[in-house]
């Protein structure tokens, strides 16, 4: 279970102060598929950063399966999140210098897990590039290397997976390949799914959308109904 | 726990899998600095154990004892009982001669050794024809130094006269253990047998020659115990004693003096390769930034990511070091060649294990300190940054907050003050050495901060693009102007330091281009050959520049006590040694009163007179006299009294007879004494011409013709020099590699930029002409920085260490600097040939 709890954040911009988020709450219970919306510069990928625990809030706590991430250690949070939480990106960011296959194996092997090479080759296979683990990023179309980066995000069996415009770099059709493929591993894994964007279409399959604009929450479709 | 470290070699291995290539070049600035230690330590480590082998030979004997004075009855009762013991005894008598050649009426100053039956009872004099070393002894003999053959035109078989006897050269003298190549450059030797030393009379008072006796000891006595059970007796005959082990301690002691010099160029090369591997592993994690903050996203901790990158850099720097190392072994056998005139012995070179491991451990610790400061960083990077890119910065804010770069950087410092004194062998010099290379560094780093700056200041919108994009390089984010001015100023630094100094030495010895100056200088000249000598030379039409009288003497009492019970609580060598003074009422061009009043304003006269004297300022504190102080002198056998009335300061690098200690007149006129003349005859002819006449007039002086002097130390200096240069050469090599590095460092970023260039429309000779703008000014201010730096430690050398003026000169240093210039724009641009070379598309591949 993910609790955002009065989650504000605000940065000094010269001598003012910037609130780019103002007292946002909600619970997002476990194996939910939510969709964080709302247009550019309204605090999306701020909220998603506090969540997982990239950055810490000005005030308010975020509590993943109980444990209060606002207060651990950043080393802490780096541990956690090599347990619970699993990235995808719209540049993908996956390493250039590694394989596909060993893109995937990098979180198994900052846990110290055996078999990390098996492991990775069971989720490259499952996201339909079992043939392509040797290939380098740069060898890659854009659809592929995101799907690498999705088995990579699944590769320590996540419980929250944290999607930022996951599509934003690829073509429709591609993109909707990927998010098909999300969506599956969210039924079979029972994984959480946050998955920030401003494409409505893409919202639209999400369970539950949270709408932000300026910083605040002004639409939840969970409350609404 | 561990668990979460066991993936870090392998993460590391991946990650620097495209890498590898362009870090090695990185590590190879280490390569060169360990090379150089590793160079030095196992050559200094291969003729330590050389002279541990050749100790004994080198002394020719178990044990010397020698003398400035001929040995008297009691010194001669105590060798008699020595022999009587079973202890074979062999004289040796080495003094300054004339050697003149009767057939081609040629003199040359010689070092006359008269060698009694027996020298040296160990290690081989080798002659040519060989063996003609036992046929010394059999007549009016004589073995000379090639380079004499050459001076006075001879040639085997001629008859040599020195003195009143003559003597037939029987061969020349091809190796003499302990040998060093520079001796014979200021005298060549001439070997003749002992019996026959009173026939030439050349010994008279005042004579500048050792005395010694060679020992050879049954197996039952040891040197060192013998010495102990003299010593009484050795101190009261005023006899040095020598053993093997003194022998071998002094000539390591000169080694070690070598090894230590020259390692601090090959420190420094090692430093500058340290700021080289700084500032490429700036760079590199500039451009792992995305890494890290995705590595981080994926749960590894600082501590985790700090590992992988800190392996990398500590298994390249291994490499690096491991290279150097392999090189350093290569370069030892070059070295004796370089260095061979300086050293006694003969080198038998061998693989040396502890230089090697020493060279390794020391390149593979400044490789990880040099690399951990800009590392550190990466502990600081977000992972938002795989986010959002703009979240970068602040992290170089938070420096000084910073507890782990702080303790890094104080390591850093710590370490190379540590290497320093190791290096140097005392505290002080080590401290020194580093605060003088940090002084260096820091001077280096504000000017590249000041060209910065100032670029920016300067940039003027109607300057042609290619300038105006080129000078703004010098100061945009991530550029390279600190590495190249620090790089390149250090390596222009050391090179035109070096070259300053030599030739400002040398100025200093010039003295044939004043007009007045001596040129031909007659020495142990007897109270009653003063006057016909004087009168020849001015019959030859030459002037007599200088008359100096010098009275040999030992110092009694100082301040009342004794110099024996001062020289229990003191040791120092200038309480016990021989002075030869001189009197006069005026100071000369080379000497400068810094204390006291000189002449002195009473006159004193009269057997219980206390006389005013002057000493050299260095000598005085040895001694840990001042003004005031009483000094009672023993000259043969007369107590002289007399107070300390002036310090002077000297500067003995000035070819003129200089003296610790100056008497008025009154004090010294009458004692026995000898005299040097200098005068000066322009022509070379009229010059040897008086010489031979000067010989023929009076057998026992000698005369020495100042060029060669100035000749020989030239050659001397040269040879010193190509040694310093050749160590020089490793730091120089390593600047042009950092500099390659720099330029390699930043070839992506330039690779984006001249692909967004080109989409905007530049040529490719439009790119080319920025770069040229930017290394050429980088060039110019960097050698620029170099060369002032050099001129301000040129003079700190030549002041503080050489203590005489410093002459600078200007076309050397305009020329160093020019060549230093075109080496960094050549490096540039070759560096970064492909940056507007390469094709956009191509370029932009490998730029995403």
């Amino acid at each position: 279970m993910l609790v955002a709890r009065q989650l504000t954040k605000s940065y000094r911009s010269g001598d003012r102060e910037l609130q780019v988020l103002r007292d946002v709450s909600f619970t997002i219970p476990d194996g939910a598929f939510v969709a964080i919306v709302g247009p550019s510069g309204s605090g999306k990928t701020t909220l998603l950063g506090l969540l997982a625990g990239l950055d810490t809030p000005t005030s308010g706590a975020v509590l993943l399966d109980g444990r209060d991430l606002t207060t651990m250690t950043e080393d802490a949070r780096a541990r956690l999140r090599g347990e619970k939480v699993g990235f995808v990106f719209q540049s993908f960011q996956l390493i250039p210098t590694l394989t596909a296959a060993e893109n995937v194996q990098v979180p198994l092997e900052l846990r110290g897990e055996p078999h990390p090479a098996a492991r990775a080759g069971e989720l490259l296979a499952r996201v339909g590039l079992g043939d392509r683990a040797h290939h380098y990023p740069a060898q890659l179309s854009g659809g592929e290397q995101q799907r690498v980066a999705i088995a990579r995000a699944f590769a320590n069996a996540p419980s929250v997976l944290f999607a930022d415009e996951p599509t934003g770099n690829l073509d429709s059709v591609t993109g909707a390949g990927v998010i098909e493929l999300l969506e599956s591993l969210n039924r079979e894994a029972g994984t959480t799914v946050v998955l920030v964007t401003h494409d409505a279409a893409l919202a639209n399959r999400a369970g539950r959308v949270i709408r932000l604009n300026d910083g605040a929450v002004v639409h939840d479709s969970e409350l609404a109904a | 726990m561990m668990r979460r470290w066991r993936a870090i070699p392998t993460l590391a291995w991946r990650d620097s899998r495209t890498a590898r290539r362009r870090l090695l070049l990185f590590m190879s600035s280490i390569a060169l600095g360990v090379a150089a230690l590793v160079a030095i330590d196992s050559y200094s480590a291969n003729v330590t154990r050389s002279i541990r082998e050749q100790s004994r030979d080198i002394l020719g004997a178990d044990l010397s004892l020698s003398s400035r004075q001929p040995f008297d009855p009691a010194t001669d009762t105590l060798l008699d009982s020595l022999s009587r013991q079973g202890i074979a005894v062999a004289r040796v008598t080495t003094f300054a001669s004339m050697a003149l050649l009767p057939r081609t009426k040629r003199t040359r100053l010689v070092q006359v050794h008269a060698a009694a039956p027996g020298v040296p009872y160990y290690g081989a004099i080798e002659t040519a024809p060989a063996g003609r070393w036992s046929a010394l002894q059999s007549a009016h003999n004589a073995l000379v130094d090639p380079a004499l053959l050459l001076a006075l035109d001879a040639h085997v078989g001629d008859t040599i006269t020195l003195g009143r006897a003559r003597f037939a050269i029987i061969g020349t003298l091809q190796n003499i253990p302990g040998d060093l190549g520079v001796a014979a450059a200021l005298g060549p030797r001439v070997y003749i047998p002992y019996k026959y030393v009173d026939e030439t009379g050349l010994l008279q008072f005042g004579s500048r020659a050792t005395y010694e006796a060679q020992l050879k000891l049954p197996p039952t006595i040891s040197a060192s115990e013998l010495v102990a059970t003299l010593r009484p007796a050795l101190r009261a005959e005023h006899l040095r004693a020598q053993t093997v082990a003194d022998t071998e301690r002094n000539l390591t002691e000169a080694v070690t003096q070598l090894d230590r010099f020259l390692g601090i160029v090959g420190l420094v090369a090692l430093l500058l390769g340290g700021i080289g591997v700084a500032s490429a592993i700036h760079a590199y994690v500039t451009e792992k930034i995305d890494t890290v903050a995705m590595l981080r996203c994926l749960g590894a901790t600082g501590g985790q990511v700090l590992g992988i990158y800190l392996l990398e850099a500590a298994a390249l720097g291994f490499v690096g070091a491991a290279v150097g190392a392999a090189l350093g072994v290569a370069t030892q056998f070059a070295l004796p060649h370089v260095l061979g005139d300086f050293v006694a012995v003969t080198v038998h070179t061998r693989l040396e294990l502890v230089p090697i491991l020493t060279g390794l451990a020391t390149g593979v610790w400044v490789a990880v300190l040099f690399a951990l400061l800009p590392l550190l960083a990466i502990r600081r990077v977000s992972p938002l940054q795989a986010l959002r890119h703009e979240h970068a910065g602040g992290a170089a804010r938070r420096w000084l907050r910073d507890g782990a770069r702080l303790a890094a950087a104080a390591a850093l410092v710590a370490s190379v003050v540590l290497i320093a004194i190791q290096r140097a062998g005392r505290v002080r010099q080590g401290v020194w050495m580093s605060a003088a290379i940090a002084a260096v560094v820091i001077v280096l780093w504000a000017s590249a901060a000041a060209v910065s700056a100032l670029a920016r200041r300067v940039l003027r919108e109607h300057w042609p693009y290619p300038v105006r994009q080129g000078v703004a390089n010098l100061f945009r984010p991530a550029n390279q102007t600190r590495a190249v001015i620090l790089a390149l100023g250090f390596g222009a630094f050391l090179v035109s330091t070096l070259y300053l100094v030599q030739t400002s030495l040398l100025r200093n010895l010039s003295f044939g281009d004043v007009a007045s100056a001596a040129n031909l200088a007659f020495f142990d000249i007897q109270d009653d050959q003063i006057g016909p000598l004087d009168s020849l030379v001015r019959r030859a039409g030459a002037p007599v520049l200088q008359r100096v009288p010098i009275v040999p003497m030992r110092i009694a009492e100082i301040d009342g006590q004794r110099v024996s019970s001062l020289a229990r609580e003191r040791r120092t060598w200038a309480l016990r040694r021989e002075y030869r003074s001189s009197y006069r009422d005026s100071l000369i061009n080379s000497e400068t009163l810094v204390a006291g009043t000189w002449p002195p304003r009473q006159r004193a006269s009269g057997p219980d007179a206390v006389y005013a004297i002057s000493i050299e300022q260095d000598v005085a504190s040895e001694l840990g006299v001042g003004l005031g102080d009483s000094l009672t002198w023993d000259v043969q056998g007369v107590p002289v009294k007399t107070r300390v009335a002036a310090l002077r300061d000297v500067n003995w690098v000035r070819f003129e007879p200089n003296f610790f200690v100056i008497f008025p007149p009154a004090a010294l006129e009458h004692a026995p004494q000898t005299f040097v003349l200098l005068t000066r005859v322009a022509d070379v002819t009229r010059r040897a011409q008086l010489e031979h006449d000067a010989v023929q007039l009076a057998p026992n002086v000698s005369s020495i013709d100042l060029s060669l002097i100035q000749q020989a130390i030239g050659s001397i200096f040269d040879k010193v020099s190509v040694a310093i240069r050749f160590m020089a050469l490793f730091s120089l090599a390593t600047g042009a590699l950092v500099l390659f590095s720099a330029v390699a460092a930043s070839r992506r970023q330039r690779l984006r930029e001249a692909v967004l260039l080109k989409t905007l429309g530049a040529t490719r000779a439009q790119i080319g002409r920025i770069m040229l703008a930017e290394y050429v000014v980088l060039g110019l201010l960097g050698s620029a920085a170099g060369m002032v730096l050099s001129v301000g430690g040129a003079w700190a050398l030549m002041h503080f260490v050489f203590k005489v003026a410093f002459v600078p000169s200007v076309t050397p240093l305009v020329a160093i600097a020019l060549a230093m210039m075109l080496l960094t724009t050549a490096i540039g641009v070759f560096g970064g040939r492909r940056v507007f070379a390469e094709t956009p598309m191509a370029a932009l591949r490998e730029a995403a």
